[in-house]
């Protein structure tokens, strides 16, 4: 397993992929952090009817730092759909199976070898929401609570969740090893319809599905922080942090189980 | 029970590097890929899988591996199924067609992703490179090599594990005449060294001179498996002869019941090759009975239309010295 591991780890950093995507994360949240570290200074101007605003507070300043796990967290997801879907695109799955032919002992290489990936993507992806959500504040004469725990500790949790995101990928990507199909299912499900579902799970039967959408993948995502533009924008409440790692976890672990028992299941040829 | 020729009896098993294939059987929905096949072969030795296109090499082969499960039947590896082999990579080292590579991984690179795998150290990456001539492009993207290399790095691939077995599917295509002559020395090499070489083909002109033994089939099924000196001896010879009188010649064949497999003819000249008879007897009878001869010749049948008749479809006709058809 360890020797699987390690294969499974050098397939992922010998190619562009993995950094390619990164600078495009690092990039993307640079910017969302900016964005709404200077709205957090505007005193709420970014909220619409009935949100609880963004105003200048801890919770607003852990929304910015933790943006990643809000909006970039489809990043590592792709990394990790990836590492799979890839096989099948080129065809390497038949030396991957030669060199490991315990099929379920490749599933769990796969999904543990994107964990160092992930922990990657979650440390920069969220040191640069930090880093540029504290600069603005600094810079704008703004209290930044980099010293309040509860900041530090959702901060910390980011990482967490940024890299079981990665993990999560991998389930989807043995699941759904085409890999055009799973790049457009990932990007439609978390920009689409997950916010949609979200709002209209929290809005509908007078709320008496609010509680389901904390079950949704990107909503369990959040709850690893415990922050939310989401939730701040009303969108229904999050489960707590544990749960949270548990339901994302989860998802990830029966994708997997669901791609071993077809995708890994069919003749490859 | 026969033991392996090579091993020193008594510290290895018998089955030890001998693939084994029985009643194996494939279908892909309605296509029966292949059907009751079995065979063996023997470590030492280079063994010629052969097979017009379509045939089920690939298939038996990915059955061999464990990528394809059999509709029935078994294929072993030193008496194993090869999910069932503790470390296989170091047992088997197999190439298939479509030799599959990552087009942005550098050829060291690639081999660094199997290593760990195989439990093979990192130094052996480099060796193995060098063994089969790519020591030059090692940090060159796979996407840019041409068909030859990437033959070489698939072969690179395979011996990574230094493995008893080598399952080699079509490792001469996009190889240069030069390469091929390399090819061929380290098959001899590696069988010499007490491995099993399995090396697939659609030509047997192609592996002719490296093999020992072949396997042919077609449509799925055996139609021969024997050293390759007893193939030579299915060749059966042929007489072409050449004569003015038509009529005479056409009667001297039927009284003596010699099969004719081709017919040729200027204006005024009939030729015709026959089989199962020799230019002696030809002759002798032509003599008896007075008829005129332009052109006695006895040919012996190239190896190639030995095969090419095991593979053709039942009844069609036997293997000629009139090659180079349409
Ligand atoms: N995945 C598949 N689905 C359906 N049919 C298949 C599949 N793979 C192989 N076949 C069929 O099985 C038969 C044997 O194919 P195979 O690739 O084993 O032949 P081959 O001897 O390797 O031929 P070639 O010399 O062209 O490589 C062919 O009829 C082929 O169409
Ligand atoms: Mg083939």
């Amino acid at each position: 397993m360890i020797a699987a591991l390690r294969s499974e780890y050098r397939k992922i950093v010998t190619t562009r992929t993995w950094w390619v995507l990164l600078l495009a994360m690092l990039a993307y949240m640079s910017f969302l952090a900016a964005t709404f570290a200077f709205a957090m200074t505007q005193g709420g101007a970014m909220g619409g009817p009935g949100t609880q605003g963004l105003g200048h507070s801890p919770t607003s300043a852990i929304s910015v730092y933790t943006i990643a796990v809000a909006f970039g967290y489809v990043f590592p997801v792709i990394v990790g759909a990836l590492s799979v879907t890839g096989e099948f695109r080129h065809q390497t799955i038949t030396p991957t199976l030669l060199a490991e032919p315990r099929r379920t002992t490749l599933v769990g290489a796969k999904l543990l070898a994107a964990v160092p990936v992930g922990v990657l993507y979650g440390v920069l992806g969220t040191a640069a929401g930090v880093g540029v959500g504290a600069g603005v504040l600094a810079l704008t004469d703004h209290a930044t609570y980099l010293d309040d725990p509860e900041v530090l500790v959702a901060v910390g949790r980011s990482v967490l969740a940024l890299a079981v995101w990665a993990v999560v990928g991998v389930g989807l990507g043995l699941a759904m090893p085409n890999q055009v199909a799973v790049i457009v299912v990932v990007l439609a499900f978390t920009q689409f319809v997950e916010p949609i579902l979200r709002f209209a799970l929290a809005f509908v039967a007078d709320g008496a599905l609010a509680g389901v959408g904390a079950y949704l993948p990107g909503a369990a995502g959040e709850a690893i922080t415990g922050s939310s533009f989401y939730s701040q924008m009303g969108a229904g409440e999050l489960l707590a942090w544990w749960q949270g790692l548990l339901v994302l976890v989860g998802y990830a672990l029966v994708f997997a189980a669901l791609g071993r028992v077809t995708t890994l299941r069919r003749d490859i040829t | 029970m026969t033991t392996a020729p090579t091993g020193p009896p008594g510290t290895t098993p018998a089955d030890e590097g001998v693939v084994q294939v029985q009643g194996l059987t494939k279908h892909f929905g309605a296509v029966a890929a292949v059907q009751d096949l079995s065979f063996t072969v023997r470590p030492g030795r280079v063994t010629g899988f052969l097979g017009p296109n379509g045939a089920g090499k690939t298939t038996t082969l990915r059955m061999l591996l464990g990528l394809v499960r059999p509709t029935s039947g078994t294929a072993t590896v030193s008496g194993r199924a090869y999910g069932d082999l503790a470390r296989p990579m170091s047992t088997v080292g197999a190439a298939l067609e479509a030799a599959s590579f990552h087009p942005g991984r550098s050829a060291l690179d690639h081999l660094r992703t199997y290593a760990p795998s195989i439990g093979a150290p990192d130094s052996r990456c480099a060796e193995v490179l060098a063994l089969v001539g790519l020591e030059g492009a090692a940090r060159r993207r796979v996407g840019g090599f041409s068909l030859g290399m990437r033959q070489r790095l698939a072969l690179a691939t395979t011996l990574l594990g230094d493995p008893k077995v080598l399952l080699l599917d079509e490792p001469a295509n996009g190889l240069d005449p030069e390469g091929i002559v390399w090819l061929r020395g380290l098959l001899r090499h590696l069988a010499s060294q007490g491995r099993t070489v399995l090396v697939s083909s659609h030509m047997l002109s192609e592996v002719q001179q490296t093999v020992d033994d072949v396997i042919i089939i077609a449509r799925g099924r055996l139609v021969h498996a024997s050293p390759i000196a007893e193939l030579a001896s299915l060749a059966v010879p042929t007489v072409t002869v050449a004569s003015p009188d038509e009529a005479g010649l056409d009667a001297l064949v039927a009284a003596n019941g010699w099969e004719r497999t081709a017919e040729a003819g200027a204006p005024g000249t009939s030729v015709v090759t026959l089989r199962g008879t020799s230019a002696a007897a030809v002759g002798s009878a032509a003599f008896a009975a007075g008829l005129e001869l332009h052109e006695l010749a006895s040919r012996s049948v190239g190896l190639e239309d030995v095969f090419l008749h095991l593979v053709q479809e039942p009844g069609t006709p036997g293997p000629t010295t009139t090659g180079g058809a349409p």
